[in-house]
């Protein structure tokens, strides 16, 4: 008997990953909103793992023609104990049970399609559509991003790079550049052939068919396609612009601003944080947190330190201006800010406020989104800013937020892409 | 008998033990028992690997599909959760007959799963009648390639979006893709692709042609026209494969594709029983005479006995384990009550089944799995011992009545009734409503009618019917309607245009627009 041992160990296992991903496609709707109701359960910290969707179960599945409840049905079952025939007995409640076991082919007979989404695919659903605005290319930075683009042809090249086309091209010149001159003798003496009749067995005649043997041969003899015919696709190495952006992230953390509204302010930028992480790899970030003073801070202390005390927020909108014109020149970045606040401040200070965004700041930056914590509406800074969005509608926008599921939404709004 | 040295004590397997224990299953299996297989082609694969082919449902390969994912993702979440283990084993109907076996399986289970599989299953699928004539081994790699193929090349040139509608439509109708009065012509890969050219376009013009308007008297009453089809037609996927009068030649053969892989399907369907049994009934007896050489030692024979006992568990209907009857215990079970008959016939063996008992039990095993399916093969061969054994009751569940009535048990008045109940569950034409393509309104408005046959009162699962015709609407493209026959008079269910789906009384049955 013939046989085989096939170890296919080593060979890929994600056959069903083109039908997973149709799957995820074809129900991106319901698994989109499980997504945004998880973001809003979660904890701050814990945005990067995946999650268990449902989907109801009706909207998964794939219809048949089959047989109802109902009529008459006859069964078969094991395990008889105590019935003897004739026995009646009480239908079970929910329903007659009449299905014949077809009431879910496919699991427990749950009302949900359960699935787990993977942290990637999670996180896909969760930043889908969303992008920084009015993103430009700036100054070619440290170019380290390069792409192939096509330049001409080369005499030598990898096969895969073969230009089919090129190479017979090549060929059929060489081709007919090495037969011209053959061909037009083969041409002559097929004329003077012709001359003699066709039963003349002169010996004029017999030489001209020999000279014309000769000449077909060594047209024949030219090789169809040689070595130094083939052209490969030459390809070479252009930089390309890349798009550098810095994020300043401005957070309040006066003694106004109460456990749960730092939360929520936090939360914010861990959403912005992750997103810039994910989709735009070269961003920096830069993390500013004031009170009545402002400090540049790195990550760790930025989401996890705790310090209070009064507000004044031109401080951070100062420091921010500073740290543009000494790191972040315009002409080569992307400049964004996000800040958070529970919208209350120093007296005179909102005015000031006002002044350094329309004067220094708005004009520099690409996208500046304000995010007002807060349960009442219209806090102090939120008064003052609204006088500028009607002047820089294109680049300012400011959101209100007063509860943990507001966040998600408030975010998406912000960074929506916007259709061109 | 001399005993042999066991192949290996150890629990692990190696490459080297698996071609031992092939070699000499193989060996016991053609001299001892006369197994007809196959050739074998064994691929070891991981747990990933095997929900991958859990997936595509029993084909090496498969045309890309949101619902082969979808199976996917239930099957990997209920695996990672630890609510079903994986199975040791998955064979495929091919020459060579494809086996996957897990590589966390032990010796033991390697041994068992290849006495099982490689033996059991593959000498079922080259032996048994259905397998026989429906179906051809050494084709159904290369169809399925093609299959493949022809599919993305269509997704290339019609889009992702349209393919995979069509597929939803034919999915929903695959069950009723199958001439079950007629035997299918085997299907091969190269024959097909010589011959879809020349069937796209000669397809066309046929239809084209049925649908030529052609002048008539006025006079004429509508009644002396014949009716078309002139017999109610089973197979719904062929004649929308050939008559439906707005697919483009690309779309009837997927049409034509999933009805194929249908009928690869259909005897699989029909003896669940026969080939569980068969190949349990063998795994026990080569595992048991490979013991007895000496091949297999004490502690690995344990180890089968014990996960044989746990494949051919059957709960009772009372458990919350219950969810119908274990297929290996029923047809283990009756595999070996007629081998018993065969051996040691009582006197109530001889009166139930005087053709077999006492003849030669090797004979008489094969000659029951060539030529039955369940339904035949339980009508046949039930004993009353495995009712007995199984304590096998029926019940009748009327909605008429209000309580469910026990008709029938394992005693002397009961055995014949049970079994005759007990094989109609896996008579197919009785457990799928009959649905028949009635008539084509060929000279008014091109609807189709479809005709479903109430037996014993039961009617169709409505919301699924619901859909099912938007399916045949999509791939018709103009009206569907749907009766319902119930003592001889026809009742009409249901309509169901571009929009929507609406019952005679004109109530809109609740229906979102056709995507």
């Amino acid at each position: 008997m013939a046989f085989l041992i096939i170890d296919r160990r080593q060979q890929g296992k994600q056959k069903s990953a083109v039908n997973r991903q149709r799957f995820l496609k074809r129900f991106r709707k319901h698994i989109k909103e499980a997504v945004t109701d998880a973001v809003n359960k979660r904890s701050i910290t814990d945005m990067e793992r995946g999650e268990e969707i449902s989907i109801p179960r009706k909207d998964v599945s794939e219809p048949i023609f089959r047989q109802g409840k109902g009529g008459k049905q006859r069964r078969v079952l094991p395990g008889n104990k105590e019935f003897i025939r004739g026995d009646r007995i009480d239908r079970p409640k929910g329903g007659s049970g009449g299905s014949g076991g077809k009431a879910s082919n496919q699991g427990e007979g749950m009302d949900e399609f359960v699935f787990e989404l993977n942290q990637q695919e999670f996180l896909d659903f969760m930043f889908e559509d969303l992008e920084l605005p009015n993103l430009v290319r700036k100054q070619l930075k440290d170019s380290d991003s390069y792409k192939l683009v096509k330049g001409g042809y080369t005499r030598d090249g990898i096969p895969a790079r073969l230009n089919v086309v090129q190479s017979l091209r090549g060929a059929k010149a060489r081709r007919i550049a090495l037969s011209g001159a053959i061909r037009r003798e083969i041409k002559a003496l097929e004329q003077e052939l012709e001359a003699f009749g066709d039963d003349d067995e002169s010996e004029e005649r017999r030489e001209i068919t020999e000279k014309l043997v000769r000449a077909r041969r060594r047209v024949n003899h030219i090789p169809f396609l040689d070595d130094f015919d083939l052209r490969y696709n030459n390809m070479i190495q252009q930089p390309t612009p890349t798009t550098s952006a810095v994020m300043f992230c401005v957070m309040d953390v006066s003694g106004s601003m109460t456990q749960d509204i730092k939360d929520l302010a936090k939360r914010f930028f861990v959403l912005l944080h992750l997103f810039l992480k994910r989709h735009y790899e070269k961003t920096e970030v830069v993390f500013i947190r004031h009170h009545t003073k402002a400090d540049e801070v790195d990550e760790e202390e930025f989401f996890y330190s705790r310090e209070t005390g009064g507000t004044v927020v031109s401080t951070a909108l100062e420091l921010m201006k500073t740290i543009i014109h000494e790191r972040y020149p315009t002409d080569s970045w992307n400049i964004y800010a996000a800040q958070a606040s529970d919208g209350e401040n120093w007296q005179d200070d909102s005015p000031k406020c006002r002044d350094l965004l329309v004067k220094s700041l708005l004009p520099l930056v690409q996208y500046f989104a304000y995010v007002e914590i807060s349960s009442q509406k219209e806090q102090e800074l939120w008064q003052t800013y609204t006088e500028i969005l009607d002047t820089f509608s294109d680049r300012f926008a400011m959101r209100n937020v007063s509860e943990p599921a507001d966040i998600f939404p408030v975010f998406r709004d912000l960074f929506e892409r916007k259709s061109k | 008998m001399n005993k042999r040295a066991p192949i290996s004590e150890s629990s692990e397997w190696t490459f080297e033990a698996l071609e031992a224990f092939e070699e000499e299953i193989a060996r016991i299996a053609a001299d001892k028992y006369r197994l007809d297989t196959y050739a074998n082609q064994i691929e070891i694969i991981s747990a990933d690997q095997m929900m991958d082919a859990y997936s595509s449902v029993g084909m090496p390969v498969g045309y890309h599909h949101w619902s082969f994912g979808k199976q996917f993702l239930s099957t990997e979440q209920r695996y990672r959760k630890g609510h079903i283990g994986l199975a040791y084993e998955l064979v495929i109907n091919s020459n060579p007959c494809i086996a996957y076996l897990m590589e966390e399986n032990s010796l033991t289970l390697q041994a068992l799963v290849i006495a099982h599989a490689c033996f059991g299953h593959n000498s079922f699928f080259k032996g048994n009648y259905l397998f026989r004539e429906w179906t051809d081994a050494s084709a159904i790699v290369n169809y399925i390639l093609f299959a493949r193929n022809y599919i993305t090349e269509c997704e290339e040139r019609h889009g992702m979006e349209a393919v995979e509608a069509l597929l939803d439509s034919c999915h929903a109708l695959m069950n009723l893709g199958v001439d079950r009065f007629r035997r299918p012509r085997p299907i091969s890969a190269d024959e097909e692709k010589k011959r879809q050219q020349d069937r796209e376009d000669y397809l066309q013009q046929q239809v084209n042609d049925l649908w030529r308007t052609i002048p008539q008297k006025k006079e004429e009453p509508e009644e002396q026209w014949p009716r078309y089809p002139a017999d109610p037609q089973e197979n719904l996927l062929y004649f929308i494969e050939k008559n439906a009068p707005l697919l483009e030649p690309w779309e009837r053969e997927i049409v034509r594709i999933v009805r194929k892989i249908a009928v690869y399907f259909y005897p699989q369907r029909q003896t669940k029983i026969m080939n569980e049994g068969w190949a349990t009934f063998w795994h026990y007896n080569l595992m048991n005479d490979l013991y007895e050489e000496g091949l297999i030692g004490e502690g690995n024979v344990l180890e089968f006995l014990q996960s044989h006992t746990n494949v051919i568990y059957q709960p009772e209907f009372d458990s919350p384990y219950y969810s119908g009857i274990n297929p290996y215990t029923l047809g283990f079970a009756m595999f070996t009550d007629i081998r018993r008959v065969c051996e040691n016939p009582t006197d109530e063996d001889k009166r139930f089944f005087p053709e077999h008992a006492g003849t030669d039990w090797l004979e008489t095993v094969h000659h029951a799995m060539a030529n039955y399916k369940d339904e035949s093969f339980i009508l046949q061969y039930l004993s009353p011992k495995v009712i007995r054994d199984l304590k096998l009751f029926s019940i009748l569940d009327d909605d008429a009545d209000r309580a469910i009535q026990v008709t029938a048990i394992h005693d002397d008045a009961g055995y014949r009734q049970v079994r005759e109940e007990l094989a109609d569950q896996y008579n197919i034409s009785k457990q799928e409503p009959d649905i028949q393509i009635w008539e084509v309104s060929l000279r008014g408005d091109r609807s189709i009618t479809l005709r479903h046959t109430q037996q014993e009162r039961i009617p169709l699962d409505e919301d699924d019917a619901k859909e099912v015709l938007k399916h045949v609407h999509r791939l018709w493209r103009f009206d569907v309607h749907l009766e319902s026959v119930r003592d001889e008079k026809a009742h009409l269910l249901y309509h169901c245009n571009d929009e929507k789906v609406w019952t005679e009384s004109g109530e809109n049955s609740k229906t979102e627009a056709k995507s």
